[in-house]
């Protein structure tokens, strides 16, 4: 079966690579779509720090690294080279000095600075400060003892010195784009929230708040020949159906699809040549709260990932759209054991388990779930006669998705479900499980084992990039033996394309978030010209 | 007149008052708040330090009657904050959302108009005919379709086979891309003019002052154009000026569904990530619509019929 989930990654990532091989013909449209309910948060993407933003980021900002998708791993963007002291602290970066931002400036070592104090200004509430935090001096400037990064310093115009106060590889910190690099001089006028002002391969053009973003080929993009298409629209989409609509009736050339339409589409002979599928980089799973007194034992929660049968649920419910969970790190993580094995069903050995600890008539608890057709209620009362069988009933609290993010962060619930980022940095996606976590942070299950926190202390700590995936792998290996969740599965990412649109890249961060430049359209598109 | 237009505007602050404190008190007692919204995708985790600096920044560490103090305070100010999403002015957000708004708003109202009123009448002067019973199970279908299907039907079938419209969006604001929304959103309203067209004509049928006029010899035309006409555009008024609020606030459905950039999806989309001084302006401001335009039909009501006085 894992060999079977890898090639399929596989062939994910050949399939970006094949239209990466053709021909890119100039001109067009990309006709995009945001799919992820809400309308864009505002045009100062350095504010907010969901998926549905960066869809528009990508097309006219750009940030000091970039998500390199068919090799999944972050690599230079703003930057031609590094270099790193040998005790792996401090990154000399030669920045580009062919990157011109769309009011025809060229980008300098000011700009990087500039905007990373921005994000580190204490009176707004910059989500990306978390990531500048790892720079030395930042939290000064954070905490309002400092005006400036101390670990951050313009050698000239074009290279800069970053001082880090951990080991760890900056790449992953610096790729999203609400750390995205703004003109110095012109970010702090009001005008740059209505007009924004990237590095990126596409000038903003129009915002139609609520509908749509338009933006047009940046002639002095710094990737030789990049970007192709002459203009990007991204349409806000929300409603999964009225997508259908819209990419069948060809007014879009993308489309994320649901369960129900990945069964449809891949049944459709013609739709079916056009789907890209990435195992993405979320874990879907019913976290277990340890102060709820039958969570705190190691074998109940043991018992229920024995108890409900995930593969079925996948089948039926996920409609294969989703691969089976092991344990926290999704399948394209770099830590990915695949030595390890999911929990079997087997519902005599979970009463066994809730017998043994002291459960033999099991218990009732309440699982509170948000209506996700995923990873919501849907998914919870397949599970409840599952459970049911081995003696535990369950009362579900129905949520909505804010609400959920407030009570596993408040601790208040004694089960929850949901969809969260296990990645693409395993060493930051596990450190949700070490002690010193709160749980307001991401350590939503009270995690506390400190074999655990010696692996993932000693993996922070190393040069040696194969020790510290040795050590991430054991950290994950306790995490699947304590089971503090129950581990569903990892997502299973589908994008609808039509034919005319080539270029798309199987990101497993997030698969509606593309290099825009990289895409292009054939003749054959609607909109060709 | 002027005294009746500015009595009825002046009832109308209690009413907003009313409002701007339910709203209030319902969105300070719901779970949740704009920092938590932030990482309700599950993709990025939003580190505690920044999510209490954002609860700091949106006053929510402040007890509740000191925010509702300051809320009413900007209020009368005619000012309704700033969003917490867009980091914009309140009324600067709404005012990018109006235009959109009024444009389905009104087409659907002229569509329900245009459709609905002459099925009415054309039922009545034919009631308990064939033409009735037709005009009147299109007039109940039309009640009872949830919008939603109805749109994506509507899509379905005028985009996808048909291939005459856009399936989505607002284009360039043009006449092309309003017509499915404005459908899907006129449906309800013309189905209730139809009916309430009907019962009005058939109620007037049997007044004492149609029959005498009938009496004195009067031609059915006559009949039609001066008494029926007149005495049931009341009726069929009131119900448009009811209708057109209604309309604005049932637009949430259908601007989701057509990615139309109005007030509706606006207020959906504020009311999930708990951008509060929006989903408050928001909302006073459908209700302010709503006042307004039944003002307005009260004073055209009156002109009609000057049975009905200013007093």
């Amino acid at each position: 079966m894992w060999k079977k989930l890898i090639a399929t990654t596989a062939l994910a990532l050949v399939i970006g690579g094949v239209a990466e091989a053709q021909t890119p013909r100039k001109g067009g449209t990309i006709r995009f779509t945001a799919p992820y309910g809400s309308s864009f948060a505002n045009l100062d993407i350095h504010t907010s720090n969901r998926a549905q933003d960066e869809i528009w980021a990508k097309a006219i900002h750009r940030t000091l690294y970039n998500w390199d998708a068919v090799n999944n791993k972050p690599v230079l963007e703003l930057a031609k080279s590094v270099s790193v002291s040998s005790d792996g602290l401090v990154y000399t970066y030669k920045l580009r000095d062919d990157a011109i931002f769309h009011h025809g400036r060229a980008m300098n070592a000011d700009d990087i600075i500039w905007t990373f104090t921005r994000l580190m200004d204490g009176s707004k509430a910059y989500p990306g400060a978390r990531y500048i935090r790892i720079i030395k001096g930042a939290v000064e400037v954070e905490k309002g003892q400092a005006k400036e990064i101390s670990g951050l310093k313009k050698i000239d115009d074009h290279t800069i010195e970053m001082t880090l106060t951990e080991k760890v590889d900056p790449g992953y910190y610096f790729y999203q784009s609400m750390l995205s690099i703004y003109p110095a001089d012109e970010a702090s006028k009001d005008s740059f929230n209505s007009k924004p002002i990237g590095l990126g391969p596409y000038k903003f053009s129009e915002y139609v708040p609520g509908s749509r973003l338009a933006a047009e080929r940046w002639e002095k993009f710094y990737k030789p020949g990049m970007p192709y298409a002459d203009k990007v629209v991204i349409s806000i989409i929300g409603e999964a159906a009225a997508r259908d609509v819209a990419f069948r009736n060809k007014e879009i050339d993308a489309s994320i699809l649901g369960p129900a339409q990945y069964v449809a589409y891949k049944a459709d002979p013609a739709l079916s040549k056009g789907i890209l599928e990435v195992a993405e980089v979320y874990t879907r799973v019913m976290g277990l709260n340890p102060t709820f007194k039958p969570f705190a034992d190691k074998r109940v929660r043991q018992a229920i990932n024995h108890a409900i049968d995930a593969d079925l649920i996948i089948k039926r419910l996920n409609k294969e759209k989703a691969y089976r969970a092991t344990s926290w790190l999704p399948l394209s993580s770099p830590a990915y054991d695949t030595g390890l094995k999911p929990y079997a069903y087997d519902p005599e050995k979970a009463k066994k388990l809730l017998a043994e600890a002291g459960y033999p008539q099991g218990f009732e608890f309440e699982w509170t779930a948000t209506s996700n057709e995923s990873w919501g209620i849907p998914i919870v009362e397949a599970a409840i006669p599952m459970l049911e069988k081995v003696g535990i009933k369950v009362k579900i609290k129905p949520v909505e998705g804010t609400v959920l993010s407030e009570v596993a962060r408040k601790g208040e619930y004694q089960a929850f479900i949901w969809s969260l980022s296990t990645g693409p940095d395993p060493l930051a996606a596990l450190k949700c499980f070490h002690s010193a976590t709160p749980q307001t942070a991401c350590n939503y299950t009270l995690f506390k084992n400190p074999e655990f926190d010696k692996l993932l202390d000693e993996a922070s700590a190393t040069s040696d990039p194969e020790k510290r995936i040795e050590n991430l792998k054991k950290a994950n290996a306790i995490v699947y033996e304590e089971a503090p969740m129950w581990f569903f599965n990892y997502n299973k990412a589908v994008m609808a394309y039509q034919p005319w649109l080539k270029g798309l890249q199987p990101n497993a961060t997030e698969l509606a978030i593309q290099n825009y430049e990289e895409m292009w359209v054939d003749e054959s598109s609607p909109a060709s010209k | 007149m002027l005294t009746f237009i500015v009595r009825r505007l002046l009832q109308t602050l209690p009413i907003i008052f009313a409002v701007a404190a339910l709203i209030f008190v319902l969105f300070s007692v719901i779970p949740g708040t704009f920092a938590s919204s932030m990482s309700e995708d599950g993709r990025s985790v939003l580190d505690p330090e920044i999510m209490a600096r954002m609860n700091k920044e949106f006053g929510y560490d402040d007890p509740v009657y000191v925010r509702f103090g300051k809320y009413i305070r900007q209020l009368a100010s005619f000012d309704l904050g700033t969003s917490f999403r867009t980091r914009q002015p309140v009324i600067s957000v709404i005012a990018d959302r109006l235009w959109p708004t009024a444009q389905l708003a009104f087409a659907s109202m002229v569509f329900a108009i245009v459709i609905g009123v002459p099925l009415g009448f054309i039922a009545a002067l034919r009631s308990d005919s064939w033409v009735d019973m037709v005009s009147m199970v299109t007039a109940v279908s039309g009640l009872s379709l949830p919008k939603f299907w109805l749109g994506l039907m509507l899509m379905y079938l005028f985009a996808l086979v048909l291939g005459w419209l856009p399936s989505f969006g607002y284009g360039d604001g043009s006449f092309r891309y309003l017509i499915l929304p404005a459908v899907a959103l006129g449906v309800a309203p013309m189905a209730l003019l139809a009916r309430t067209t009907r019962a009005a004509v058939l109620d007037i049928m049997n007044a004492d002052f149609v029959r005498t006029a009938r009496a004195k010899g009067m031609s059915e035309r006559r009949v039609v154009q001066w008494h029926l006409t007149r005495n049931a555009l009341v009726i069929v008024l009131t119900t448009i000026g009811l209708q057109f609020g209604t309309v604005i606030g049932q637009a949430v459905v259908v601007e989701k569904l057509f990615s139309w950039p109005g007030l509706g999806s606006l207020l959906v989309d504020s009311v999930t990530l708990r951008d509060i001084p929006v989903v408050q302006g928001s909302i006073l401001v459908i209700v302010l619509l709503f006042l307004l335009i039944n003002t307005l039909v009260d004073v055209l009501c009156a002109v009609i019929d000057p049975r009905i006085k200013y007093s």
